[in-house]
């Protein structure tokens, strides 16, 4: 691995970057032949929910593993918190919570026990205080009255619900969570969500992989996209949005084509297509859209529909896969990279 | 904050780890009455029906072609260890050369066949149920999780011969006592045996069983090569813990104290097998 450099900040078009919670530069790793990670670059920024989004094998949960130290990278530089995982993954380890796909918890002991074996390995000790921290977070995930049985007869969503409050036990200052709702039903899904929103409001900083964009939807503060083993683009999801959608779009439907049709030539129309009663229209600005409905309506058409088109982060995705082939986009601007 | 760099895997050890995966292994397989419902049978077996049945034949029965087989035993039986032989009847003096010398390896034999059920599945189970991810994560080392599991391979298959050992002890005290002059077992050869010669053949069996179940790819997998490295160990423990009684004590010192330095190299090596990754069950990470 190569040497760490230590800065106390970066910086970006000059102006100085608070120091990421993790810091991935090209990173790689290898099992055998199969690259893992291919020149892997990640920042983490602190108190923000950071979202990996990659079909399986991207890398998602290799760079999960790295991060905390449980993998030695092959080359490229890793700092979590400023320190090498792979030299101080004791520090690391002790400062972050992980919830893995499969929940990883002990059939055969309680809940209880499961999160005591977790807090006496993160020298919590044992003892009121303890007991008392357990039951806390127990309560923040709804699993507080389950806690006595044997995890073996637990539902899925209550298996996720005790590995979210077992990730949270030592107040950790970084959580990673790789795909947590995997094989919850959609209400479950929903709550686990909410609650890791929750967490950044602690300020915790989050990150989490998925390959499900609906998941990313609404909670990520920042979008990396990863595609066998590299990062081919980074930001947040407006700034993302910004970059392959930089004009808004409005579907309009009315009675009359003709009347549609006449937009194409109105001010600030950049693109116009039509399929029978809708045509979608791209602007240069989304204040254009009430001078169009009021240039239909004093043509004597009769509005059947405006639809203002805000792409979702599903539509992002393909676009960018689209976009990129194999190659690396870059960041964009109102990311941290 | 302080931190500290060292190499991987070579953190100062923390005690409270190695307690902590050791309890919380012992606590599951305090749960899994399909674990330790045969341990006790085999202990039992070997510590309580077997020598009350064999002793009982020869002591009260009386069975003359039982006394006349194990008599001709002991003439082939070291002279020194004929010598220490006490009593005047035959059925006596046979009785006292079975519980003394002839169940001895049975000490040997207990706590290595459990221990050896148990610490087949400990690592290589983690990994099967995704509960290795876990640990991969958390704060403990690698070399206090590899202690803690070896401590909780090995605590089972120990205190089972030891409590064995002290009701196999009230028994034959019981039952050939009064023909020998009173109680006289344990012997101090036993003594030497249970606390000196019996840990290092366990802990050596259980290093080589630990490095097996870090490396293979299943619980069957890791009980089939079990079997394989525990049997010969058996075997040598069993003529070893037999000579160590024979020979005085000298012996059992010197060969408790070979044991102890093979068993610290398995140890040794048996620690560097185990890494994070192979706790996520990725064997070939370089």
């Amino acid at each position: 691995m190569n040497a760490i450099t230590s800065t106390p900040a970066d910086t970006l078009g000059g102006v100085p970057t608070p120091e990421p919670v993790v810091l991935l530069e090209k990173v790689t790793k290898a099992f055998g032949p199969a690259m893992a990670l291919a020149d892997l670059n990640l920042r983490v920024p602190s108190g923000q929910i950071t979202v990996l989004l990659g079909p399986n094998g991207a890398g998602k949960t290799t760079a999960i593993r790295t991060i905390t130290g449980a993998f030695s990278p092959d080359s490229g530089v890793i700092k979590v918190f400023g320190l090498d995982p792979t030299m101080q993954g004791r520090e690391v380890r002790s400062r972050c919570g992980v919830v893995s796909a499969k929940p990883s918890l002990y059939d055969r002991l309680s809940g209880q026990d499961n999160l005591r074996y977790s807090a006496e390995l993160h020298g919590l000790g044992r003892g009121p205080g303890v007991d008392a921290r357990i039951a806390h977070c127990a309560r923040r995930f709804g699993i507080d009255e389950a806690l006595d049985n044997q995890v073996g007869g637990y539902s899925t969503g209550m298996k996720t619900r005790l590995a979210l409050a077992r990730s949270i036990l030592h107040q950790p200052e970084l959580l990673l969570y790789d795909e947590p709702t995997s094989g919850l039903d959609p209400e479950s899904s929903h709550a686990v969500l909410e609650l890791i929103r929750e967490m950044t409001n602690d300020g915790s900083t989050v990150m989490m992989c998925t390959h499900l964009l609906l998941e990313a939807e609404g909670l990520a503060d920042q979008v990396v996209i990863l595609q066998d083993g590299s990062d081919i683009i980074d930001g947040s999801p407006d700034a993302l949005t910004k970059r392959f959608w930089p004009e808004a779009m409005v579907r309009l439907s009315t009675d009359d084509p003709v009347a549609l049709d006449a937009l194409a030539h109105h001010e600030g129309v950049v693109a116009y297509e039509r399929a029978d009663h809708v045509a979608t229209l791209r602007l240069d600005r989304p204040e254009r859209i009430p001078d169009l409905v009021f240039a239909l309506t004093a043509a004597g058409s009769r509005v059947t529909r405006v639809e203002p088109h805000e792409p979702t982060l599903e539509d992002l995705y393909f676009a960018v896969r689209q976009a990129s082939g194999h190659t690396r986009l870059g960041a964009v601007d109102g990311s941290t990279v | 904050m302080t931190s500290t760099t060292v190499a991987p895997g070579r953190e100062a050890l923390q005690w409270v780890h190695i307690r902590t995966v050791a309890r919380t292994d012992l606590k599951q397989l305090a749960q899994a009455r399909d674990y330790w419902i045969p341990m006790l049978i085999l202990g039992a077996l070997f510590f309580v029906f077997v020598p009350t049945v064999l002793l009982l034949t020869i002591t009260q029965i009386g069975s003359v072609d039982a006394v006349s087989q194990i008599s001709q035993i002991l003439d082939v039986l070291p002279e020194s260890a004929s010598r220490q032989i006490p009593g005047d009847t035959g059925a006596g003096r046979a009785g006292y050369a079975l519980a003394v010398y002839l169940f001895a390896p049975v000490a040997v034999v207990v706590p290595i066949t459990i221990s050896t059920a148990v610490g087949a599945a400990t690592i290589v189970g983690e990994r099967e149920r995704g509960t290795g991810e876990f640990l991969a994560h958390s704060p403990a080392g690698i070399r206090e999780i590899f202690l803690g599991k070896l401590l909780a391979s090995l605590i089972p298959g120990y205190l089972t011969t030891v409590i064995g050992f002290g009701v196999y002890a009230l028994i034959v005290n019981t039952i050939v006592g009064p023909d020998v002059g009173g109680w006289f077992f344990p012997t101090r050869q036993w003594w030497i045996l249970m606390l000196w010669v019996v840990p290092p053949f366990l802990a050596l069996t259980l290093s080589l069983v630990l490095r097996l179940s870090a490396k293979v790819k299943s619980t069957a997998a890791a009980q089939q090569a079990s079997a394989l490295v525990s049997l010969p160990l058996i075997i040598v423990a069993y003529s070893q813990a037999t000579g160590s009684l024979y020979g005085g004590d000298a012996v059992a010192w010197y060969i408790g104290g070979v044991a102890w330095l093979l068993a610290i190299v398995a140890l040794w090596r048996g620690v560097r097998s185990v890494t994070r990754a192979r706790l996520l069950g990725v064997a070939d990470e370089k």
